[in-house]
């Protein structure tokens, strides 16, 4: 099998990868930019260069920005692979990918990480049954394909994703049964001592204001503070009940979508050792990176949600703040001409990132929904529940890597990902210990599943 | 399994022109060019994608976004095919995806590395 040479490769095409890579390439960097979807854009910008203009004007104007970064990849010297699905990223900057039933290997002199970020985890009883999704999912589907459920739906949990899905949803003409909303007005109050950060943040602010008031002058049903979220059906879904000031409810539909909040995809820095810490404020493992992105593994960087949620205008900033950092390790500028150019990208940066205190602290996942109770599945390609985890806990299971081997728990296909960080939080529930101090699953390539066939065929 | 789909196009798209022909499960379906395999079923009334290797229980899409693999099926011949990733193709054979596969190591595939290694 033949390596091919390259400068930098990127990974990922969304928001910070692919601001990254037109920023390397215009500092003359020879770049590759690898991504697993048909087309750039990432989750963010999801269909951006496809979308017929109507479906673009419907998703809003921050979708429509995406066009901007693609327009400029095209325009760029970046080598785009789309359908490149990465599977091994090594310390020494060996890229392996899978493209049409084909392998190739590229061997960077840096590495660029733009993975991106997931949706959290939602464990709660009946979120296995089809007809139950991520509102992630269902925003992926109206920005792909235009489609929407077609039947009013219901829309469960909180955090801004939540909202605009709702809120594109109106737009769209789609019904909506009801927004089921996991905050509690004492969320608000709590938060408080971040407002003066965010109010400087007033763009983002008042987005979010007018989204909400755009749903409650809908007139859609919305309950808020609500507990216990259970999806009824034996098959399928056909209810989400829930309990509101001690009240149950019950609200019947086929689609109801999930949504609270989002972590980082850290599947590759965590495959490459790299060092990670448990982020309290957002409830997850991020990997530990310099000013630059660059990561404890010297030549391997990481920008955007993937280093920590940040959002897409977050994210491209630091794709190019990381190019700067990438360009300097290969001695193609100098140190003061970096900072030059540093300078503006760090305080928009900071600019956009003073919003997420009180994001982070107002949509702060509840308790109950990241931990949940015995009878919850964990991990659902495995089938095992939350009880069983607390029995492996009970017999001396210590950790996730642990679980493993007392239950088969996160070792099925998805490698982890969906039960990953509900894992870590019911062992250290279970022990009285830190998450930090529970850690996460050991993470091995493949990353992506390659067949034996594909793995030896040239 | 089939019913009435779950997801449908919103009002304001416009219809696509082109189609593409595949089946599920042997049965027909016409689909629009250019979907994800996860799309096209969802919007055809498929609610069952695959069945668990534990418990045999029905699943669908949860992410569509190549992170939940609840979404796997066997697309012409080869199973853990991870639909919301894959664009529709004409002629496209795709079966839902019953009890367990080897994902990484298939009968198949092994002479072949035995030959080449």
């Amino acid at each position: 099998m033949s390596v091919i040479n390259v400068d930098v490769a990127v990974i990922g095409a969304g928001a910070a990868g692919m601001s990254g890579a037109v920023a390397l390439a215009g500092l003359g960097l020879e770049v590759v930019l690898l991504d697993e979807q048909g087309s750039p854009g990432g989750q963010i910008y999801r269909g951006i260069t496809l979308a017929p203009l109507s479906r673009r004007d419907m998703l809003g104007a921050d979708y429509a920005h995406g066009n901007t970064l693609a327009q400029a990849l095209a325009s760029s010297t970046v080598r785009y692979e789309k359908g490149a699905a990465v599977w091994q990223v090594t310390r020494d900057h060996q890229v392996s990918y899978l493209r049409d039933g084909r392998l190739h290997t590229l061997q960077a002199k840096a590495v660029l990480l733009a993975t991106g970020a997931m949706e959290r985890p939602f464990p709660i009883p009946g979120w296995t049954l089809p007809g139950v999704m991520s509102a992630g999912a269902a925003q992926i589907l109206l920005k792909s394909s235009g489609l929407a459920p077609s039947e009013p739906v219901v829309l469960a949990g909180c955090g801004p994703l939540l909202y605009l899905l709702g809120w594109q949803y109106l737009r769209a003409g789609v019904p909506i049964k009801a927004l089921v909303d996991t905050t509690r007005p004492e969320d608000y109050w709590r938060a408080r001592r971040h407002l003066f950060a965010a109010l400087r943040a007033w763009p983002y602010l008042r987005k979010g204001l007018e989204l909400m008031r755009s749903l409650r002058s809908a007139g859609i049903a919305h309950y808020t503070g609500a507990e216990q979220l259970a999806v009824e059906g034996s098959d399928a879904a056909s209810a989400l009940t829930f309990s509101v000031a001690g009240k149950t409810r019950r609200i019947q539909s086929r689609c109801v979508l999930l949504h609270q909040g989002v972590v980082p995809n850290i599947q590759f820095s965590q495959s490459l050792r790299a060092r990670h810490d448990w982020d309290d404020e957002q409830l997850c493992f991020s990997p530990v990176v310099d000013a630059w992105g660059e990561l404890d593994v010297p030549g391997i960087f990481v920008a955007g949600d993937g280093a920590g949620i940040g959002g897409a205008q977050a994210a491209a900033l630091q794709g190019e703040l990381a190019a700067l950092g990438i360009a300097a390790r290969l001695h193609r500028i100098d140190e003061q001409p970096r900072d030059a150019r540093a300078a503006a990208l760090r305080s928009g940066l900071e600019a956009n990132l003073r919003i997420r205190p009180l994001l982070d602290a107002v949509y702060r996942a509840k308790d109950e929904n990241r931990i949940p109770a015995d009878e919850v599945m964990v991990c659902r390609c495995e089938e095992v529940t939350a009880g069983e985890l607390r029995k492996f806990v009970a017999l001396g299971c210590s950790g996730p890597n642990q679980a493993k081997s007392f239950g088969r728990c996160g070792m099925g296909p998805c490698q982890g990902r969906m039960c990953g960080l509900t894992v870590t939080e019911v062992i250290a529930h279970a022990r009285g210990v830190s998450a930090q101090d529970v850690g996460y699953y050991r993470i091995r390539p493949p990353i992506k599943p390659i067949t034996l066939g594909e793995l030896a065929g040239e | 399994m089939r019913t009435d789909p779950l997801f449908t196009p919103v009002a304001s798209e416009v219809s696509s022109t082109r189609t593409v022909a595949l089946t599920f499960n042997d049965q027909p379906l016409n689909v629009p060019a250019g979907s994800s395999v996860a799309a096209a079923l969802l919007m055809s009334g498929i609610t069952r994608f695959r069945g668990t290797p534990v418990s045999e229980s029905s699943r669908a899409p949860y992410c569509m976004m190549g992170v939940c693999f609840e979404c796997l099926v066997e697309i012409d011949g080869v199973p853990n095919r991870q639909s919301c990733l894959i664009e529709v193709v004409d002629g496209m054979r795709i079966r839902s995806q019953e009890g367990a596969r080897d994902l990484i190591f298939q009968p198949v595939s092994v002479l072949t590395l035995e030959v080449q290694s």
